[in-house]
């Protein structure tokens, strides 16, 4: 097991001017479960790549426990990219389908019966070590896959969107068993998606990248708590944050009739903008003239909660991060049993200590 | 939802399958007796106005990329199965989406391995269809596609004059680039030994393996076969400046291994003393690009390396070395080639390709001299052939029935 650097790792491909992935910084902790995630293009799979040897390195380093792997062939990274190859063979045993790989690597046979009996415990396969594949569920095929990657060991396991060609319902059952997995293994990971869901219910961290760029590497919590910028306050979460651009004067931004106190060195002298970021549970919703006013288009009922989807009746407050020919509508979450009605008009504003606020210039948060 | 149809050539007939229903419950009267080979995915064969196709489900976006991939792939003249068309917006009769179909051409006369295995086989058929995958492996790399899953089960194999040319298949995981860098190449080739190693295993515990070399010693050959090739294809080469002859050498080496060279780097060092070459863009099919030229004939490298050397002995066995070389093939074509081909009855022509088969005449004739101490008129060896060889032979052009084992990952509790 080991630590993962990427220290100021680029790459720029032959023809393009900008780099896919720019001067990567990230530290991974021993036994850490970290995934980079982006929208595409965003260079997370470049990445991933650089670190198993399979992408060139074209300026920093790559590091794997206290060696430089920046050189080395994949082979020689002690990496096992995992979900790489599903094919289990019919005619061999559970066990030999699992231990096969270390048999090729000239690994001896005891101790491949060891590793693989160790990782059939893991994986509760224990008893279907000598049957056939055919005789196992489709689950229990999948973890026969993931004993493949277990048996061999290796310092770093790597995974690149394992679940993308997975149906819908296979797709939660395998993510919930690849974290546990990880956690009692204990191997460092490092793992690629464009799923938001994906990487806060899985990672012990989270990089988002955008442009080649990293973002923001925290904890999802904290990525969900403290977003360090806008574009992660959109990525972030579902439903998306709301972020509305907003007058700020001397003592506060005004959102809309609402006050929303700033920290003094960013309150402004009139004139100037910053956005206003609220989590659509972090609103406050009300039929008084206190906040923003919006009009009811959509009411999504989910039982215990419903989310209201509304449009400012001030047609000059526009939400950021909506596309060009849709405007973005504003989401509050609200009790189920007490929902306002479609096309009447409430208000809105954000629960005190529940705010976030960013410079609409620069996009970071103040 | 609307069933939305993505295809190079529209085929009406293709409507009328049954795209409502979950391809694994395919009525059988619809399907031709194919080997499906393992797969993870659910794949079916059916017959289609007068062709075989194969249909694959899988999620719509992956089909549509593998889709495109493959007539990437066709465009830039690799040898890969043919992408037919992507069914999409597919329900059931409940009105429950189904996963989209990745429709491909099965190419005729192509076998999968496991049907090889499931006949008797000739000594070192693992070896001939590993040089055959390391072939195909070379050739795409050169041209930059990274396969993520390179293995003989993701291969089609067409008999090529006693030895096999190899067909990718599987596309799901590819990758196009400009160029490859060598962790890419060497990463595709870590697969290919793992996945040839893991499929000997599997026909050994299956009984299938009739030899007794270790699978692992066996898989081992495509790291050597690739390199070698690899090398020969695309290594500087420093010669001095007094030895000129040896570009042409190097050409001619590169010729025999049934490769073009479309652009070599020539330059000298300073003093002028040695010249440094490399080959730039090199192009497989010299000997098949050859004898279409000479002779219309589109047949394999190995075959039309046979076919040349067959017209090289006629053109020499007739005193005609002189002669114009498109007369001669013409002559060749008209009295010697068409015949053998011609003189296969119908009902036999099923078994093996044309060319194949004027390849195996000439072996049998071989055969036959060997054991009478003269030589033999090929019509004689041709009529021995017909007669106590071909019929013994299965029917290869749309290869049928042998074990089919598929083991898709699906979600338990049945699937959605």
């Amino acid at each position: 097991m080991a630590t993962v650097k990427f220290d100021e790792a680029t790459r720029i491909y032959p023809g393009s001017d900008e780099p896919a992935v720019n001067k990567l910084n990230i530290d991974v902790a021993d036994g850490e479960f970290l995934v980079l995630v982006g929208p595409s293009g965003c260079g997370k799979s470049t990445s991933l790549r650089m670190l198993a040897g399979l992408e060139e390195v074209n300026a920093g380093k790559i590091w794997i426990g206290d060696r430089d792997v920046t050189d080395l062939s994949p082979k020689d990274r002690d990496v096992a990219m995992v979900f790489q190859n599903y094919a289990l063979y019919p005619h061999m045993s559970v066990a030999d389908n699992m231990g096969f790989a270390l048999k090729i690597a000239g690994v001896d046979k005891s101790e491949i019966r060891k590793r693989v009996e160790e990782a059939a415990n893991i994986l509760d396969l224990t008893e279907y070590l000598e049957r056939k594949p055919k005789a196992l569920s489709g689950g229990q095929r999948q973890r026969v896959a993931m004993g493949r990657a277990i048996v061999r060991s290796p310092q770093v396991f790597l995974m690149d969107e394992p679940l993308s060609n997975l149906d819908a319902k296979l797709r939660v059952q395998t993510r919930t068993q690849i974290a546990s997995l990880q956690r009692r293994l204990g191997v460092t990971t490092v793992y690629v998606t464009h799923d938001q869901v994906e990487a806060m219910t899985m990672g012990d961290r989270i990089a988002l990248l955008k442009d080649g760029l990293l973002q923001q590497c925290a904890t999802p919590r904290e990525m969900y708590d403290r977003p360090a910028n806008l574009f992660v306050a959109g990525f972030i979460g579902s439903p998306a944050m709301n972020l509305v651009a907003v007058p700020a004067g001397p003592d506060g931004a005004k959102f809309g009739t609402h006050n929303v106190p700033l920290p003094r060195e960013h309150a402004g002298s009139g004139g100037s903008h910053v956005v206003v970021g609220v989590r659509p549970e972090d609103v406050e919703v009300t039929t008084n003239p206190d906040g923003l006013e919006l009009t009811v288009d959509v009411i999504e009922e989910l039982g215990a909660d419903a989310y209201v989807y509304g449009t400012p009746a001030d047609a000059n407050i526009v939400l950021e991060g909506g596309d060009d020919n849709l405007a973005k509508p504003f989401i509050a979450r609200v009790d189920g049993r007490n929902v306002p009605k479609k096309g009447s008009n409430i208000f809105v504003y954000p629960k005190g200590e529940h705010l976030h606020v960013f410079d609409r210039e620069t996009g970071l948060r103040l | 939802m609307a069933l939305e149809l993505t295809a190079a050539r529209h085929d009406p007939a293709l409507l009328d399958l049954p795209w409502r229903t979950p391809l694994e419950e395919w009525p059988e009267e619809i399907l031709a007796a194919l080997p499906r080979g393992i797969s993870r995915h659910v794949v079916r064969f059916v017959r289609l106005s007068g062709g075989v196709l194969a249909v694959k489900e899988i999620k719509d976006d992956i089909a549509r990329r593998e889709y495109d991939m493959l007539r990437n792939l066709a465009r830039l003249h690799l040898p890969a199965v043919e992408a037919f068309a992507v069914v999409s917006g597919r329900v059931d009769k409940d009105g429950e989406p189904l996963d989209a179909c990745l429709v491909t051409r099965h190419l005729q006369f192509s076998l999968p391995y496991r049907a090889l295995y499931s006949q008797s086989l000739r000594k070192g058929t693992a070896t001939r269809l590993i040089d055959a995958l390391a072939v195909l492996l070379v050739r795409l790399h050169l041209t930059g596609f990274w396969w993520g899953d390179v293995s003989l089960s993701n291969t089609l194999f067409r008999r090529d004059a006693g030895a096999f040319s190899a067909y990718l298949v599987d596309a799901e995981t590819g990758e196009l680039r400009d160029r490859l860098s060598r962790g890419q190449r060497e990463h595709d080739l870590e697969i290919a030994r793992v996945n040839i190693a893991g499929e000997l295993m599997d026909l050994d515990a299956g009984g299938l393996l009739q030899e007794e070399r270790d699978p692992v010693e066996v898989s081992e050959r495509i790291l050597t076969r690739y390199h070698d090739l690899w090398g020969a294809l695309t290594s500087e080469e420093v010669v001095d400046d007094s030895e000129r002859w040896r570009v042409d050498d190097r050409i001619r080496r590169l010729n025999k291994l049934g490769f073009d060279v479309d652009e070599l780097e020539i330059t000298t060092d300073i003093d002028g003393t040695s010249i440094r070459l490399q080959p730039k863009v090199v192009d497989a099919g010299h000997h098949s690009r050859r004898l279409l030229r000479l002779t219309g004939l589109d047949v394999r490298e190995n075959q039309a390396r046979r076919l040349l050397n067959d017209l090289e002995v006629f053109s020499a066995s007739t005193g005609r070395q002189g002669e114009d070389e498109e007369i001669v093939a013409h002559d060749w074509l008209a009295n010697v080639y068409e015949p053998v081909v011609r003189g296969v009855p119908r009902a036999l022509v099923a078994k093996l390709e044309p060319a194949e088969v004027f390849h195996e005449v000439l072996e049998h004739r071989w055969y036959l001299a060997e054991r009478a101490q003269h030589d033999i008129p090929i019509t004689e060896a041709l009529e021995d052939y017909i007669e106590n060889v071909l019929p013994s032979k299965p029917d290869e052009r749309a290869v049928v029935g042998v074990d089919t084992e598929e083991l898709p990952v699906l979600a338990d509790e049945g699937r959605r």
